[in-house]
């Protein structure tokens, strides 16, 4: 309990937020590092993810190159790339972009399959486009789960991003580093709480968006069936 | 009245998950926790005879060299007819110093600079001498620290060959003389070492900056100094990668460094004959020869064990 305690202070202490090697720098570049990751991986995974989904095509190549990707240990990404791109972002990005997109590209094609298939057609009968049934049924009706699949992602990379630190770009995983090899272990300590404090802040700004996106339509159906 | 499934509410949901994530993340990196201890003992291989008390046990720690080292030890010692167990790939100082001092590990290969830094950061001792006559003064009585080998593996200031002859380098003075500025890839604690940026200021008055890469001198720092994406790195003085990149290590005439030259530490346990055998192998482990264990086992892939008997057949100890 001593050394939390010894962690708590840590985080308090005004001195360690100021300057470019401050808590407050730190946690903004590592929050960037976690938005970056999830844009790039987004960019790929959901359109791929939409596709499958509404075609119902390549269905077992996305599992099988998700489940691939989750696999990967992300140190091992981080060297492997690192030892080709060299030291610097693009290595711990392109191992956290492969962290992220499983989820996303799960949580894609799943949210389009979870859409009940009489609603597609009834879409459809009524004279919707191929574009027109994707957007205005697929994607709102899909949305929220597409949310959780982000959610899950951000919480990976949020707690992985600590690894870019590994070869030198920076973020809160500079504390862990520093602090396990000069055995200040309130700092490594301290560095982890604020990792967990941002994953919480993230993960309870997910699940709001989450409900946000559940649509008005599908809200009122759930009350219906609830009474 | 059946019981209905109970739903947690929402913040402890997300708690547990987190709780779950960050477990799996510090798991992740667990080869190097510091509080765990990981010492992962390797089953001495073939010493069915002797009790555990007569056995001589020997730690390494979690490096691969210092247990090439260590295993050139075990088999000089076990060749002399000794009963040896071995305990390798044991974390750091602060985890295998105090199992040395209970008398659980008898013998550990160890670095005689930051050794004597770890007991005594306030020494003066620079030279190879002085750290060892100092490390005699400052170890725990029930501890002694046998003779040095010539072989040491210590931090360095490298650079390419390229950098080294375009501003005429040969010693850490000279980088006085470069005007860009100068960067130096290192782990993150290299910042707070006494050789560090700070110290290296100092003594040779050179301005650097640290670029961290936390492989410990490894593959990543040595890519960063060839692409030139920092003009320094710190390498240990026992890495092969310093000769197959061709680079060139700064002469450090003042000392900044600590000489690290390997110095076997043994309990009580390690008496006159067996401490012989120890300092007959420390005696004919040069650098050039702890380099070239050392690059058998990064590029060939051979186990320490292997590399041991090799070594040993070749220098006449077993």
């Amino acid at each position: 309990m001593n050394q939390l305690w010894e962690a708590l202070l840590w985080c308090l202490d005004p001195s360690n937020w100021q300057g470019p090697a401050g808590i407050g720098a730190r946690s903004l570049e590592h929050l960037g590092y976690t938005a970056l990751a999830l844009v790039i991986a987004s960019v790929i995974a959901v359109p791929v993810g939409w596709w499958v989904g509404h075609t119902g095509r390549g269905r077992g190549v996305a599992v099988a190159v998700s489940g691939a990707a989750r696999a990967l240990p992300t140190l091992g990404v981080v060297t492997l790339m690192g030892l080709m791109l060299g030291i610097g972002l693009a290595a711990p990005m392109t191992a956290f972009v492969v962290l992220a997109v499983p989820s996303i590209l799960a949580a894609a094609y799943a949210g389009f399959e979870a859409v009940d298939r009489q609603v597609v057609d009834a879409a459809r009968a009524q004279g919707l486009t191929e574009a027109q049934v994707l957007w205005r049924v697929e994607v709102p009706l899909g949305l929220p789960l597409l949310i959780g699949g982000l959610r899950s992602a951000a919480l990976q990379v949020i707690a992985t991003a600590t690894l870019a630190a590994y070869v030198g770009a920076g973020g809160l995983g500079r504390y862990l580093f520093l602090g396990l090899k000069t055995q200040d272990y309130a700092m490594m300590l301290g560095g982890s709480l604020i990792v967990v404090l941002l994953a919480i802040a993230l993960d309870l700004l997910f699940a709001a968006a989450g409900r946000a996106a559940v649509p008005r339509g599908v809200r009122v159906a759930r009350q219906g069936q609830a009474q | 009245m059946t019981p209905q499934p109970r739903r947690l509410p929402f913040a402890h949901r997300s708690l547990l998950a987190l709780a779950a994530i960050s477990a799996v993340a510090l798991t992740g990196c667990g080869s190097s926790d510091p509080l765990g201890g990981g010492a992962s003992g390797s089953a001495g291989g073939g010493n069915d005879g002797g009790s555990a008390g007569e056995a001589i046990v020997i730690g390494s720690q979690q490096y691969y060299s210092n247990e090439i080292i260590a295993e050139l030890y075990a088999q000089a010692l076990e060749a002399e007819g000794f009963t040896v167990e071995r305990e390798y790939q044991i974390g750091q100082r602060e985890v295998y110093l105090p199992e040395l001092e209970s008398g659980a590990i008898d013998v550990l290969p160890e670095y005689s600079g930051n050794l004597l830094q770890y007991y005594d950061a306030e020494s003066a001792a620079s030279t190879p001498e002085e750290i060892h006559a100092a490390l005699a003064e400052v170890l725990p009585e029930n501890l002694r620290a046998l003779e040095p080998a010539e072989a040491t593996d210590q931090d360095s200031y490298n650079v390419t060959r390229e950098f080294a002859e375009e501003h005429s380098l040969t010693t850490l003075a000279d980088l006085q003389n470069v005007d860009e500025p100068l960067t130096v890839a290192a782990n993150s604690e290299f910042e707070t070492r006494p050789y560090g940026p700070e110290g290296l200021k100092e003594v040779y008055g050179v301005d650097v900056s640290l670029v961290p890469v936390e492989d410990s001198g490894g593959p990543l720092t040595v890519k960063a100094l060839v692409d030139g994406d920092v003009q320094l790195a710190d390498i240990y003085s026992a890495d092969p990668s310093i000769q197959s990149q061709d680079l060139v290590t700064l002469k450090d005439p003042e000392n900044l460094i600590l000489p690290q030259n390997v110095t076997p530490i043994v309990s009580e346990a390690v008496d006159e004959d067996a401490a012989a055998v120890i300092e007959e192998v420390n005696a004919q482990l040069s650098a050039e020869e702890l380099i070239d264990l050392n690059r058998q086992s990064v590029e060939d892939q051979s186990s320490s064990a292997d590399l041991a008997t090799a070594w040993l057949a070749e220098q006449g100890l077993a």
